[in-house]
C-alpha cells in the first residue's frame, strides 16, 4: 500500500480487498460494548480541516480513538490566503508538533497531494475540493458490496451534481477498479468538462436520462445538489431538477427491490431524494455512516500501525 | 562609451561578418582601440524587445525590482522591456509612469518603457489619464489593464477611440470573466474535469478577441492581443488581418511549449493566466507565429515570492518567470525545428515588438547608422535551466531542469555591453 491515501489511484485492487477485510473486523468491534483496540496507542493523528465538516471529521475522530490513537482536531477554516499564511507554512507548523498522521480536508482540489510533498507524516485525504474523497468511495463500495455480495458486473448509477462532486470522482474510479459497471447521470450543465473523452478512457457511461437507466440499476447513488448552484445558472429551479433528476416516490417504484440507495449526506430531502426513498427499507444511508467508521479505522490501521516506532 | 568589434558574427543568421560599434552606433569601419568580442559561430540579432514584463516595483519589491528584472532582461538578451501597469500603486498617472521610467534609467541595463493602465486602478470603469501619460516624459503609447480584461465594451470602445489622438494602442488581456467562475485557474477541458479544478474555456478568450477586432474596425483604431493562447483566437486574428483590421498579437514562450497536462500534479509553478492549453492549441500558436498571424513573442515574465505560490492550487498566484529563458525557448521550439530562421526571430522578438510599442532606436536591422542594440546568440549551446541560477528575485520557474538549445551570450545596449559570456558585464 502507498504511504499516503490521496486518491483512489493510490490503491491497487489487492489494497482495497485488504482494507475491506480489515474493515469487516472493525465493523464487528463497533458492536462490542468495549470498542477500544490498542493498535495505534502512542500514535498521534491530527484532523486538519480547512473546511467545515461534521460527519467526516467525527467519523475519523471516532475511528482514531477506537484504535487508541491520540486524535486532535485542528480547524483551519478560512483560507490560509486571507490569513496571510501559506498552506505550506500551516502544514509545517502542525506537522512540527510531532504528528504521525494528517487527515486533511480542504476546499481546494489537489491540496492533500501538495501537503504530502511537504511533510513526512502519513497524509490521508478527507476531501480536497471537487477532486477526491477516497474514504467516502471506499465506504460506499464496501456498503454496496456487503448488500449485493459482490461488485463484479453490478450496475451502479450515480446521479447529481457531477461537476462539483469529489464523491463522484472517487467513486467512479473505485467502482470501475472493482469491476462494476457505472453510469453517471446529470443535466449537461452539471457534467464535468471533457467528460465524454474521460468516460471513454476510464470505462464509465454517461446519460442525461435518469429514467432510461434507473430500472436496470443494481445500486443507485444520489449526490447532494447545492441550492446555490441555481444562482450559477446550472439549472433553472429546484422543482425542475427534482422532476428530471430526483429519486422521487415514482422512481422508487421502478427501482429493483434489492437495489441499495446510497447518499453521502447531508441529504436535501425533497430535492435530490424523496423522504420515501431516504427512509425506504432498501436505503443504505445509515449503513454508509457506520461503514464509514469501520473503513476509516481500517485505513488508519493499514497506513499507521506498521509505520515508525510505536508498534 | 566603448568601441566594439564583434568578430565573425552571423548577422541575423545570414552569414559571417564583423560588426563595428562606436559612440553607441553601428559604424562601417573598424574603430581604433576597440574592444574585440569573438562572435565566431554566434548569431547577431537586433536587441530583443519584450512587450510584456511584470517588474513588480513599486509594491512587491520582495518578488522583483526594476533592477533585478532589468538584470534578468539583459541576461535574456533584451535591450528594452515594457513594464506592465499592475503594480501597487498602479501605473495609471503620468507621475507613476515617470517613476518607472526613472527606476529603469537608474538601473541602466535595458530601456524600461512603462505601460499605462487603460482604466483607473485597473477597475475597468473609468479611463485612466491616457493623454497625460502619453505627454509625460515616459511617452506612454501602450495601455493595458493586463491581469484583467477590459470587459465593459463601452470602456473598450472609448479607449480605442481615445488613443488614436496620440498613436497609442490598447493591449488587451482577452478573457471574459463571465464565462468562468471567479476561481478559474486552468484550462477547462478533460483534465480540469478529472482534477476537479475550475477552468476557463478557450471561448472565454476567443469571444473577447472577436469583439475587440470588430471594435478596432469600428473605431479605426489599433488593438494588440496580449498572450494569445488558443487556436480559436488565432483563427479570429487571421481573419481580422485578412480584412485589413489593425490588430497585432503576441504569444508567450510558455504557450509555445508547455501544455495543460503539466497540471496533473497540482504544482502551482504551472499556474498562469491565460492558462496552459492542450497540444492542439500549442501547435496552432507555433504555426501562427511562423506565418506572421502572431506578430511577436512576449514573455509575460511574472515573478512571485515563494510563499505566494505555496498555497493550494486555486489560491496560488498566477504567473511564471520568462525573461531569461525566452530566447532559448524560441530557439529550441521554432529555429531548431526549422519552422523559423534567425531573421524571423529578429522580426518577432525585436522588430515587430519595437514597432508595436513605438519604441525608437530598437528593433533595427543592424545596419550602419542605427543605435547599437545587439544580442549575440549561440544557436548550438545546450542549456539545462536551473531555477537557482537566475537574476530574478523569484524562483517560480517552469523551465527548471529543462534542456533547451540556443542561448544568449552577449547583450549590447547603445554600444555598451550589459552581458558578456552569458554573465552581467
Amino acid at each position: 500500500m502507498n504511504k499516503h491515501l490521496l486518491s483512489v489511484d493510490d490503491l491497487a485492487v489487492g489494497d482495497v480487498e485488504a482494507l475491506f477485510d480489515t474493515a469487516a473486523e472493525m465493523h464487528d468491534v463497533q458492536h462490542r460494548s468495549v470498542k477500544k483496540l490498542p493498535a495505534l496507542r502512542g500514535r498521534t493523528v491530527v484532523n486538519l480541516f480547512f473546511e467545515d465538516s461534521t460527519r467526516t471529521r467525527s467519523s475519523f475522530e471516532i475511528a482514531g480513538k477506537w484504535l487508541s490513537a491520540d486524535v486532535i482536531n485542528v480547524s483551519a477554516k478560512g483560507s490560509s490566503v486571507s490569513k496571510g499564511e501559506s498552506l505550506r507554512d500551516t502544514v509545517l507548523t502542525v506537522a512540527a508538533m510531532g504528528v504521525d498522521g494528517l487527515v486533511i480536508r480542504h476546499g481546494a482540489s489537489g491540496a492533500a497531494q501538495q501537503v504530502s510533498q511537504w511533510t513526512d507524516a502519513v497524509v490521508i485525504n478527507a476531501g480536497d475540493g471537487m477532486h477526491e474523497h477516497p474514504t467516502q468511495a471506499l465506504l460506499d463500495a464496501y456498503t454496496i458490496q456487503r448488500r449485493l455480495g459482490t461488485l463484479e458486473d453490478k450496475h451502479v448509477v450515480i446521479v447529481g451534481d457531477l461537476t462539483h462532486s469529489r464523491v463522484f470522482r472517487s467513486n467512479v474510479l473505485l467502482l470501475a477498479k472493482l469491476g462494476a459497471r457505472v453510469t453517471v447521470v446529470a443535466p449537461p450543465t452539471l457534467m464535468p468538462a471533457g467528460v465524454t473523452a474521460w468516460s471513454k478512457d476510464a470505462g464509465f457511461e454517461t446519460t442525461y436520462d435518469l429514467d432510461e437507466v434507473l430500472p436496470h440499476a443494481d445500486a443507485v447513488m444520489m449526490l447532494r445538489v447545492q441550492r446555490e448552484r441555481m444562482s450559477g445558472g446550472f439549472f433553472p429551479s429546484a422543482r425542475e431538477y427534482t422532476v428530471g433528476y430526483g429519486l422521487t416516490r415514482d422512481r422508487l417504484g421502478v427501482l429493483k427491490p434489492g437495489a441499495p440507495i446510497c447518499h453521502p449526506g447531508p441529504m436535501n430531502r425533497g430535492l435530490e431524494i424523496a423522504a420515501d426513498a431516504a427512509d425506504a427499507a432498501q436505503s443504505a444511508v445509515l449503513d454508509q455512516v457506520s461503514a464509514g467508521v469501520a473503513i476509516r479505522m481500517s485505513v488508519l490501521y493499514h497506513l499507521l500501525a506498521g509505520e515508525g516506532s510505536a508498534s | 562609451m566603448s568601441a566594439l568589434v564583434i568578430k565573425g558574427a552571423s548577422v541575423l543568421g545570414d552569414g559571417g561578418s564583423d560588426v563595428y560599434v562606436e559612440n553607441g552606433h553601428l559604424v562601417a569601419e573598424a574603430p581604433t582601440g576597440a574592444r574585440v568580442v569573438d562572435a565566431d559561430g554566434l548569431v547577431a540579432l537586433p536587441g530583443l524587445v519584450d512587450l510584456h514584463t511584470h517588474l513588480r516595483e513599486p509594491g512587491r519589491e520582495d518578488a522583483e525590482t526594476v533592477l533585478s528584472g532589468s538584470q534578468a532582461a539583459a541576461l535574456g538578451g533584451f535591450t528594452a522591456v515594457l513594464a506592465m501597469a499592475n503594480t501597487s500603486p498602479v501605473t495609471d498617472t503620468a507621475e507613476a509612469a515617470e517613476r518607472v521610467l526613472d527606476l529603469g534609467r537608474t538601473a541602466g541595463l535595458v530601456d524600461v518603457q512603462p505601460v499605462g493602465a487603460v482604466t483607473k486602478g485597473l477597475a475597468g470603469q473609468e479611463l485612466a489619464e491616457l493623454g497625460l501619460m502619453a505627454r509625460s516624459r515616459a511617452k506612454v503609447r501602450v495601455f493595458s489593464d493586463d491581469g484583467r480584461c477590459v470587459h465593459d465594451p463601452r470602456v473598450m470602445r472609448r479607449a480605442l477611440e481615445y488613443v488614436r489622438a496620440f498613436g497609442g494602442v490598447v493591449s488587451q488581456h482577452s478573457q471574459d470573466p463571465d464565462l468562468a467562475g471567479p476561481t478559474a485557474c486552468c484550462h477547462e477541458g478533460e483534465l480540469s474535469g478529472r482534477l476537479g479544478l475550475p477552468g476557463w474555456p478557450g471561448v472565454a478568450e476567443e469571444v473577447i478577441v472577436a469583439r475587440d477586432v470588430m471594435l478596432a474596425r469600428h473605431t479605426n483604431s489599433r488593438v494588440h492581443v496580449a498572450h494569445v493562447s488558443t487556436a480559436g483566437s488565432v483563427e479570429v486574428i487571421r481573419w481580422a488581418k485578412s480584412r485589413g483590421i489593425d490588430v497585432t498579437a503576441e504569444v508567450t514562450p510558455h504557450h509555445l511549449l508547455l501544455t495543460t497536462d503539466l497540471l496533473s500534479g497540482y504544482d502551482p509553478v504551472f499556474k498562469v493566466n491565460p492558462p496552459l492549453r492542450p497540444a492542439e492549441d500549442v501547435a496552432a500558436l507555433r504555426d501562427a507565429l511562423a506565418d506572421g498571424t502572431i506578430d511577436a513573442v512576449a514573455t509575460d515574465h511574472a515573478p512571485h515570492a515563494r510563499h505566494d505560490k505555496e498555497h493550494a492550487f486555486v489560491d496560488a498566484a498566477f504567473g511564471m518567470l520568462g525573461l531569461e529563458t525566452a530566447l532559448s525557448v524560441v530557439s529550441d521550439v521554432m529555429v531548431t525545428s526549422g519552422a523559423m530562421t534567425w531573421a524571423d526571430v529578429a522580426r518577432v522578438m525585436s522588430q515587430n515588438p519595437a514597432r508595436i510599442a513605438g519604441l525608437d532606436g530598437h528593433g533595427g536591422t543592424l545596419a550602419v547608422g542605427q543605435p547599437a542594440n545587439i544580442t549575440l546568440v549561440d544557436p548550438a549551446a545546450v542549456v539545462v535551466v536551473d531555477r537557482a541560477d537566475s537574476a530574478s528575485l523569484s524562483r517560480n520557474n517552469p523551465w527548471h531542469e529543462r534542456k533547451l538549445t540556443g542561448a544568449v551570450v552577449a547583450t549590447v545596449l547603445r554600444g555598451t555591453p550589459t552581458v558578456l559570456n552569458g554573465a552581467l558585464a
